[in-house]
C-alpha cells in the first residue's frame, strides 16, 4: 500500500482540456473520493493514475516511484470498472485467478489466494459459476475480488456502484467501507453521487471543468465549501444563495437585505466586487412571523423526520429544512432568518468563499 | 380472443406464412443440389437419359471414375487378367476397362483444402488485427483508410486478372499454393476488416483495459480477452472467406495448372468416353460441397449464440 501523489497533472484531447493542472496527495490507506458532475475530469484523472490514459504533462507518484508514463500493466494497481468488465468467457474462479496467472504464481498459491479473497467477499459458493448467471451484486463482488487477489499498491474504482439498484447500492456501500477497514488499502473512488461520496470517503475532492476545487474531509466540504460550485453540488436540497448587491468589507458583521438585517460571521477578508452571494444551507434557516426576509410559502415537502418548505421571496425561492412540528399552509406569509452564523459569503467575481470567523 | 401471447410476438398465422415461404425457398435452392447428388449416384447412361430419370438404380460408378484413370481394353485382354480383387475393379471391368492408376482429383482436392483454409486463416487473422486497430486506436486518416480498403471490393477481382497474371509470373508465384493463398487473402481481407471491425466495436474496451491492469500486454489482452469474445464475428467472417476462396474459379483457371490447381477448374475437365462424364462430375461437386457444409455447421452455434450476453450491464 502506498501514497499517491499527483503533481501539475494535465490532460488534453485535442483542443479540449479534460484535466487542468491538478495537484493532489492521497495518503496511504486513505479512502479518497473524486466527486463531480459528468465531464468534470474525475474519470480521466483516475484513468491517468491507472495508466489507461497518459498525461499530457505532469507527474504521478505511486509510493516513491514516478509512474506517469508507465504502462498500466507495470503499475501494480487494481481497477474496478463501472461495467465490471468481468471476462464473460471465463467462470468466476478463472476471472479471479487471471491477474495472478500473469505474475507467475504457483498453481496452489493461486488457488489459496483466490479462495481467500472469495471467502472475504462471500462469493466462495459461486466460484465455479458462469459470469452470465450471476446477479448484479455478485458480479460486483467478483469484480472487487479480481482487484483484491493481486494485493496491489492501490485500488481505483470508477463508479463501481453506478449500475446497481438503489437498495443494493446502499448495502454494497456498507460492504465497501467495511472491506476498506479490513484490508486498509489506499483507494481512489470516482462517483457523481454525493451521498455515496459522503458515506464512504475519508476525504473528498470536488472537481468541475477539469479542476480540483477542494479536497477535504466530508464535513468540511459540506460546512465550509471553498467555492460556490462546491457549495451547490453538495447537499440535498442544495444550498440557498442570496444575491447581495453590495461589497463586503473586512470586519463587517451584518448586512441588510431587502429590509432584513442579517448577522454574518465576522469577515476577515473583503470582497473584490460589489456583487456577492450569501450561501445558507436549508437546515440553518428558520421560519417566523416577525423578523427576516419576507415571503410566502410556495411548497411543502414532507420527508418523514423533516420538512422542506419552499418560500417565495423577492430574492427567489428559498428552501428551509424545518422540524416536523412546524405547521405552515400554502401561500401563508412568513419570514425567513438564519438560525446560526453558518453563513458563507461567496465573492461574486471569483466564486470563492470569503474568509471569515466561521470558515477560517 | 387469444390473449396468451404478447403483442410483440407474431400471430400463429403469420408464423405459418413465414414457414411456407422458407419451405418454398428451401425447395428451390435444394433442387439443383439434390439433382447434383442424384447424378453422382447414376451411371453414365441414366445420367444423360431423356426424359430424366428421377428413380434409378444407384451406382458408385461416378465416384470410381472420379478417383481413377481407366483405359478401354479388348475382351481377350480382359479375359487374360486375374479375377478382379475388389468391387471397384469389378465395376470398371464390367465396362470393358482397366484401372491404370489414381486420378488427379485427390491432389486437386487437397490443394483446395490447403488454399481455402490457409487463406481463410490468414484473412481472419490479419483482418482481426486490422479491425482491432481501427476500432481502438486513433489511426490517422482512419475513415479514408477504411474507405480505401473497401474500395478494393468495388470492381470484380477478375478485372485485375491480367496485371496479376504478369506479376505472379515475374515473382514466380504462378501455380503455387502460397501465391493462391496470398491472392485469396488479399481479396477477402477488405471484407474481413469491415465485418470484424463491426464486431470489435461492440466489445467494450473495458475488457482489455481490465486485462492490461491485471498485468497483461495489449497483445496478450487481445488474444486472451478480445478474440474469445469476438468468436461470433470471427466465425461469420471465416465462413464468408472460406466460401469465396473455396468456390473461386476464374483466378484458379488463370493462375494454376498443375501444382496448385484447385478442384473448381479441375472438375469440369473430367472427360469420359464420348463427352463429359456427368456422374463423375456430380461425384466431384458433391464431395466438393461437403467441407464448406461441415465448416458452416461447426461454426453455426457461434453465429447464433452471443457469448458476451449478460456479462456487461449497460
Amino acid at each position: 500500500m502506498s501514497q499517491i501523489k499527483i503533481v501539475n497533472l494535465q490532460k488534453s484531447f485535442g483542443d479540449f482540456t479534460a484535466v487542468k493542472n491538478s495537484n493532489l496527495t492521497i495518503n496511504d490507506k486513505e479512502f479518497f473520493v473524486l466527486l463531480g458532475p459528468s465531464g468534470c475530469g474525475k474519470t480521466t484523472t483516475l484513468r491517468m493514475i491507472a495508466g489507461l490514459e497518459l498525461p499530457t504533462s505532469g507527474e504521478i507518484y505511486l509510493g516513491d516511484e514516478e509512474v506517469g508514463m508507465l504502462r498500466a500493466s507495470e503499475r501494480d494497481i487494481a481497477f474496478v470498472f463501472q461495467l465490471f468488465a468481468l471476462y464473460p468467457h471465463m467462470n468466476v474462479r478463472n476471472n479471479l485467478s487471471f491477474p495472478l496467472k500473469m505474475q507467475g504464481y504457483k498453481k496452489s498459491d493461486i488457488k489459496n489466494r483466490v479462495e481467500e479473497a472469495a471467502k472475504l467477499l462471500r462469493i466462495d459458493h459461486i466460484l465455479n459459476s458462469n459470469i452470465s448467471s450471476l446477479s448484479g451484486g455478485d458480479r460486483q463482488r467478483v469484480a472487487l475480488g479480481r482487484a483484491l487477489v493481486r494485493r496491489p499498491k492501490a485500488f481505483l474504482m470508477d463508479e463501481p456502484l453506478g449500475t446497481l439498484d438503489a437498495e443494493f447500492r446502499e448495502l454494497m456501500c456498507l460492504e465497501l467501507k467495511k472491506l476498506h477497514l479490513d484490508i486498509g488499502a489506499t483507494t481512489v473512488y470516482v462517483t457523481h453521487d454525493q451521498l455515496e461520496a459522503m458515506s464512504l470517503a475519508d476525504r473528498i475532492a470536488v472537481m468541475d471543468g477539469g479542476e480540483i476545487l477542494q479536497a477535504d474531509e466530508p464535513n468540511i466540504i459540506y460546512n465550509k465549501p471553498k467555492t460556490k460550485f462546491v457549495a451547490s453540488f453538495i447537499g440535498s436540497p442544495g444550498m440557498n444563495f442570496f444575491e447581495v448587491n453590495e461589497g463586503i468589507s473586512k470586519d463587517q458583521s451584518f448586512v441588510n437585505i431587502e429590509g432584513a438585517k442579517f448577522h454574518i460571521p465576522k469577515q476577515l477578508e473583503e470582497s473584490k466586487g460589489s456583487k456577492n452571494f450569501f450561501g445558507i444551507r436549508p437546515e440553518n434557516l428558520t421560519l417566523n412571523n416577525n423578523e427576516g426576509l419576507k415571503g410566502s410559502v410556495f411548497g411543502v415537502e414532507y420527508l418523514g423526520s423533516r420538512k422542506i418548505i419552499t418560500v417565495k421571496t423577492s430574492l427567489g425561492e428559498i428552501k428551509v429544512k424545518t422540524d416536523i412540528s412546524v405547521d405552515v399552509k400554502l401561500n401563508e406569509n412568513v419570514q425567513v432568518k438564519p438560525s446560526n452564523n453558518n453563513i458563507i459569503i461567496f465573492d461574486g467575481e471569483t466564486d470563492k468563499s470569503l474568509n471569515s470567523e466561521f470558515i477560517k | 380472443m387469444d390473449t396468451s401471447r404478447s403483442y410483440l410476438e407474431p400471430s400463429s398465422f403469420s408464423k405459418k406464412i413465414a414457414a411456407a415461404i422458407i419451405i418454398v425457398y428451401a425447395v428451390i435452392t435444394l433442387i439443383p443440389i439434390s439433382w447434383m447428388v442424384m447424378t453422382s449416384f447414376k451411371n453414365v447412361d441414366s445420367a444423360i437419359s431423356y426424359p430424366p430419370e428421377v428413380l434409378f438404380e444407384p451406382s458408385l460408378e461416378g465416384y470410381v471414375n472420379l478417383f481413377t484413370n481407366r483405359s478401354r481394353q479388348s475382351q481377350e485382354y480382359l479375359d487374360s487378367l486375374p479375377p478382379p480383387e475388389n468391387w471397384y475393379e469389378e465395376l470398371v471391368r464390367s465396362r470393358e476397362m482397366v484401372i491404370t492408376g489414381p486420378s488427379k482429383f485427390l491432389g486437386r482436392y487437397s490443394n483446395s483444402m490447403i488454399i481455402g483454409f490457409g487463406s481463410t486463416f490468414a484473412s481472419v487473422f490479419l483482418g482481426a488485427l486490422a479491425a482491432y486497430a481501427f476500432s481502438r486506436f486513433r489511426v490517422p486518416l482512419k475513415d479514408d483508410l477504411l474507405f480505401f480498403i473497401l474500395s478494393t471490393r468495388m470492381f470484380p477481382p477478375i478485372a485485375v486478372a491480367v496485371p496479376i497474371f504478369i506479376m505472379y509470373r515475374k515473382l514466380g508465384l504462378g501455380d503455387t499454393h502460397l501465391g493462391m493463398i496470398i491472392l485469396y487473402t488479399v481479396v477477402n481481407l477488405s471484407l474481413a476488416v469491415w465485418l470484424l471491425k463491426g464486431f470489435m466495436d461492440e466489445i467494450p474496451k473495458e475488457y482489455e483495459e481490465a486485462a492490461m491492469i491485471d498485468g497483461y500486454s495489449r497483445l496478450q489482452a487481445f488474444f486472451k480477452v478480445v478474440l474469445p469474445q469476438a468468436m461470433t464475428g470471427i466465425a461469420a467472417t471465416a465462413i464468408f472467406c472460406m466460401i469465396f476462396s473455396w468456390n473461386e474459379y476464374a483466378f484458379a483457371v488463370l493462375l494454376t495448372q498443375f501444382n496448385a490447381q484447385t478442384a473448381p477448374p479441375f472438375i469440369p475437365t473430367i472427360i469420359g468416353e464420348g463427352g463429359l462424364d456427368w456422374p463423375a462430375i456430380g461425384a466431384g461437386t458433391t464431395l466438393f460441397l461437403l467441407p464448406v457444409m461441415i465448416f458452416t455447421i461447426i461454426l453455426r452455434k457461434h453465429l447464433l449464440r452471443g457469448i458476451t450476453f449478460g456479462a456487461v450491464r449497460k
